[in-house]
């Protein structure tokens, strides 16, 4: 395999002077086929006006008379051949194309001699040919032609289809509408799938710059695995050879984008879709959780608990259980997600995909257990299990389905009610976000964990979805690559090396992330260098990465963690990942257990992935780049949310929103009636201006906000909105305002 | 159509479409995102296909269908802005497909909407999926709401 291919390689880069000229663009090749494209601008000359108005009257008088032809429903040689003067001029006359359609129809009704209809249809395929000589891209010709052959009224002449789209794709090798007549054809008259992708090697052999051709090369060989639906064998085969030949393109001329693009949908055919597993849950295996762990003992000292988290939203008798899944999935409910416990619950179970999205399928499902603690003098502990067996419901896009049986188990110590944890209040003083203590003085460890799930059942699969051997083939044959400066090599790199990190997915692996995202990163500093355009994509895969990088081993991610120690001795579990350059997030199914996140001084435009974190109650995204409301809305998903800082970042200093139709909003017919619409409009609110905010704060449910450095703050109303829909607002910037 | 080539224009139409019926979820917003952003030619214009040259009709094809996914911020908009700008008629005014072409009123059009898109000052804003000024678009949906 390999070796063969070296050897291919060799003999192309001695051989490249021989290989194909690139042809340069002709204008035939760029050229627009209607008179709005491609024309030199010169000076207006004074016979411009009277040579348009008389080509105008001219076309008008044919569209009227054709017109008029049409809805008299004429259709004699006379009138015919006025539509036929009509469409050599402007093929884009749509209506005359139809009213030859009608005309055929009806003048055919009076032949039954198989010559004379075919003189009909051969004089009807001439017209499209002589309009297609005017514009090679007139949707009416090509549709017409298209038409003419599925009336069936007399037998293709194989040559002269062919001919003709030979010599329209030899003048422009681009034309997709060629290109699909072409397709229409062949499975017209049962072409085999072979032939035809002999024809796209010819073009491409011609000029490996030929995207259309490979295009279609990807259609033909679809087709083909569809038909044969033979196993992965033969398969892996055919794809083995179209790596070959790609793989030499791209090493003649690896500045041509076409066949960097045919190489990403072949690596894209190659992986098997996997059968999607469980990768993180919160509460994770064996965690205890409770209101108040750290209790004073009979000397009032503190004494913490060293194994139970605090979970305050047993405050209100509510406990999310998440479940992250490594792809999306759909089709969880009470049947095929069991919770086993001697504690009653009080309502039927839902389980809710938490995505902003409303396709039914993500990686983050939740459902919140519901304590009803009235009459409970005593402190009781009970133990909840949760179960997944294999599941034909639990489906990922693909079609795979959840085979990878798991349970865990946690358990839950409810204080009674004279508790001092139930007077627990956070906000008492506003939340300060730099102070916060080392994480071992805490001796809390042990509530992150750090493998994402203890799975307490035999894990089926090791296989991945790549194969690991082609990949780093891949990765040595692109790093022998002789141009330096070839930014689609860097970035197929950058994904390949990316896609061996995703393979190391399994408790003590996960460490062997590290060096492929240390290798990956550097590909992308030097894309931001090669490719300064495209900046900011590169940014947003690094931040990416970066994240990776960070959270994947418990040693690194330590560093970030810390714990804040409330003026009550309450805790919250603080992660700081500040002064990053970070632009977006991910791997957020590692900070699950998360309670107070500082992300602020990075570059954030979107915090996508934060809606998974069920435990958060304050969040610092201060001094970033975040530009709407509706950007915010995973914080709307978000129970526990009580502290924001969103100050200094650009809401309201964008008249463009480029989430707005992402959002759940009028706009894309999510929210039909709103009552806080209503609401503010009775305080003089103009709905038009403030429509994202009023969606956005009557989601949450606020103690404490920041929000001072936006330019919304600044408008008038605005703090209405604020003080309106937030009810149990406290603090807001820094002030109390009870 | 199925098994056709991708083309901005086309891509507009479907994502277009999909936002208007809040439907953006069936995208893979990543993917699309980065092949709309490598329409972006060395002259800061952007084509409509691999390989092609650019035309100033795709600072709206490509551009609206950017927004709509939230990936607008891949691609270079001082250097579109410029290629836009280049491409007008200085003297007798309108803007062409490309610099020194012809002008024509589709290709003005969309020169200026693709300004509005990237907030260029004195422009008006313009949804990205209607191509009505915002101002309009907000007052139809939220006057629904009384």
């Amino acid at each position: 395999g390999r070796a063969y291919v070296q050897k291919r390689i060799t003999h192309c880069r001695r051989n490249s002077s021989l290989l194909e000229i690139q042809l340069p663009p002709t204008p035939s090749r760029h050229r627009r086929s209607n008179e709005m494209h491609g024309q030199p601008r010169r000076p207006k000359q004074p016979e411009d006006d009277a040579a348009a108005a008389a080509k105008a009257a001219k076309l008008r008088e044919l569209q009227v008379q054709v017109l008029h032809n049409h809805h008299t429903c004429t259709y004699t040689e006379e009138a015919l051949g006025l539509s036929f003067k009509l469409l050599e001029i402007n093929p884009e006359a749509y209506t005359a194309w139809n009213y030859r359609k009608l005309a055929l129809q009806h003048n055919l009704k009076e032949l039954s001699d198989p010559e004379a209809i075919k003189s009909s249809v051969d004089a009807e395929l001439r017209v499209v040919e002589l309009a297609l000589r005017q514009n090679p891209k007139s949707y009416g010709a090509w549709y017409h032609r298209k038409w003419l052959l599925n009336q069936k009224l007399a037998p293709v002449d194989f040559k002269r289809e062919y001919g003709l789209l030979d010599k329209l794709l030899k003048v422009d090798a681009r034309n997709f509408h060629g290109w699909n007549y072409r397709r229409f054809l062949a499975k017209f008259m049962g072409v085999p799938e072979e032939k035809e992708l002999q024809y796209t090697m010819d073009k491409i052999s011609e000029n490996f710059s030929n995207y259309s051709a490979w295009h279609n090369r990807s259609i033909l060989l679809s087709n083909l695995l569809i038909q044969r639906s033979e196993g992965f064998e033969s398969k892996e085969k055919i794809f083995s050879e179209e790596f070959e030949l790609v793989i030499q393109a791209l090493f003649t001329d690896p500045g041509d984008q076409s066949g960097w693009f045919y190489h990403l949908w072949l690596l894209a055919q190659t992986s098997t879709p996997d059968n999607p597993q469980l990768i993180s849950s919160w509460p994770s295996n064996g965690a205890k959780l409770s209101l108040f762990p750290t209790r004073k003992n009979g000397d009032q000292n503190m004494v913490s608990s060293p194994s139970s988290i605090c979970c305050y939203s047993l405050k209100e008798g509510i406990i999310p259980i998440v479940l992250y899944f490594n792809d999306p999935v759909k089709g969880l409910n009470p049947s095929n997600v069991k919770l086993n416990s001697d504690f009653v619950f009080d309502k039927d179970l839902q389980w809710r995909p938490l995505v902003i999205t409303d396709s039914g399928y993500s990686n983050c499902w939740a459902t919140y257990l519901e304590i009803r603690n009235k009459d409970c003098s005593t402190s009781q502990q009970f133990s909840v299990e949760v179960s997944i067996p294999c599941s034909d419901d639990i489906m990922s896009r693909s079609g795979s389905h959840c085979n990878c049986p798991v349970h865990f188990t946690f358990t839950v110590e409810l204080g009674n009610n004279n508790d001092e944890a139930h007077d627990i209040d956070l906000f008492h003083d506003p939340i300060s976000w730099s102070s916060s203590e080392s994480f071992q003085s805490h001796g809390k460890p042990s509530c992150v964990a750090f493998d994402q799930l203890n799975i307490t059942s035999a894990l089926v699969q090791e296989e991945s979805r790549w194969n690991l051997d082609r990949l780093s083939d891949e990765i040595d044959l692109f790093r022998d690559l002789p141009d330096e400066n070839s930014k689609f090599a860097k970035l197929t790199l950058a994904r390949l090396l990316l896609a061996c990190a995703a393979i190391k997915s399994r408790g003590s692996s996960l460490i062997e992330r590290k060096g492929y995202c240390e290798e990956a990163l550097g590909f992308f500093s030097d894309l931001i260098n090669l490719d300064p355009s495209h900046k900011r994509y590169y940014e947003d895969e690094r931040s990416l990465v970066l994240m990776d990088q960070l959270t994947c081993d418990m040693e690194t991610f330590m560093k970030y963690c810390s714990v804040q120690v409330r003026s009550n001795s309450a805790t919250l579990n603080h992660v700081q990942l500040c002064r990053l350059s970070l632009t977006r997030i991910g791997f957020t199914e590692r900070m699950l257990w998360v309670q107070m996140l500082d992300l602020s001084h990075n570059k954030l435009r979107s915090i996508e992935g934060l809606e998974a974190l069920q435990q958060l109650v304050c969040l610092n995204i201060s001094n970033n780049q975040i530009s709407s409301f509706t950007s915010l809305e995973p914080l709307t998903k978000i129970v526990s949310l009580k502290a924001l800082d969103l100050s200094f970042n650009e809401i309201g200093a964008h008249p463009i929103d480029t989430t707005r139709y992402m959002c759940s909003s009028p706009f894309s017919h999510k929210v039909e009636r709103c009552e806080a619409f209503v609401e503010c409009r009775k305080k003089s609110v103009n709905v038009e201006e403030f429509w994202d905010a009023i969606l956005f704060f009557k989601s949450v449910n606020l103690v404490q906000l920041d929000i001072k450095g936006n330019a919304v703050a600044d408008k008038d109303s605005f703090v209405t909105v604020v003080t309106t829909l937030s009810p149990s607002l406290k603090w807001l910037d820094g002030t109390c305002i009870h | 159509m199925p098994g056709g080539e991708s083309h901005a224009g086309q891509i507009f139409c479907c994502v277009g479409a999909l936002a208007i019926t809040g439907s953006l979820h069936h995208i893979d917003r990543d993917l699309l995102g980065w092949w709309l952003c490598e329409r972006q030619c060395r002259d800061g214009g952007l084509n409509g296909r691999p390989e092609k040259l650019a035309d100033v009709c795709y600072s709206w094809w490509v551009l609206s269908s950017l927004i709509i996914i939230d990936r607008v911020h891949w691609i270079d908009k001082e250097k579109l802005a410029k290629f836009i700008l280049n491409c007008q008629d200085k003297e007798n005014g309108g803007i062409s497909d490309r610099p020194d072409n012809a002008v024509d009123i589709y290709h003005t059009y969309f020169g200026v909407a693709g300004l509005s898109l990237m907030e260029y000052p004195g422009v008006k804003p313009i949804d990205p999926a209607y191509a009505l000024p915002l101002d309009v678009v907000n007052r139809i949906f939220l006057t629904k709401q009384q």
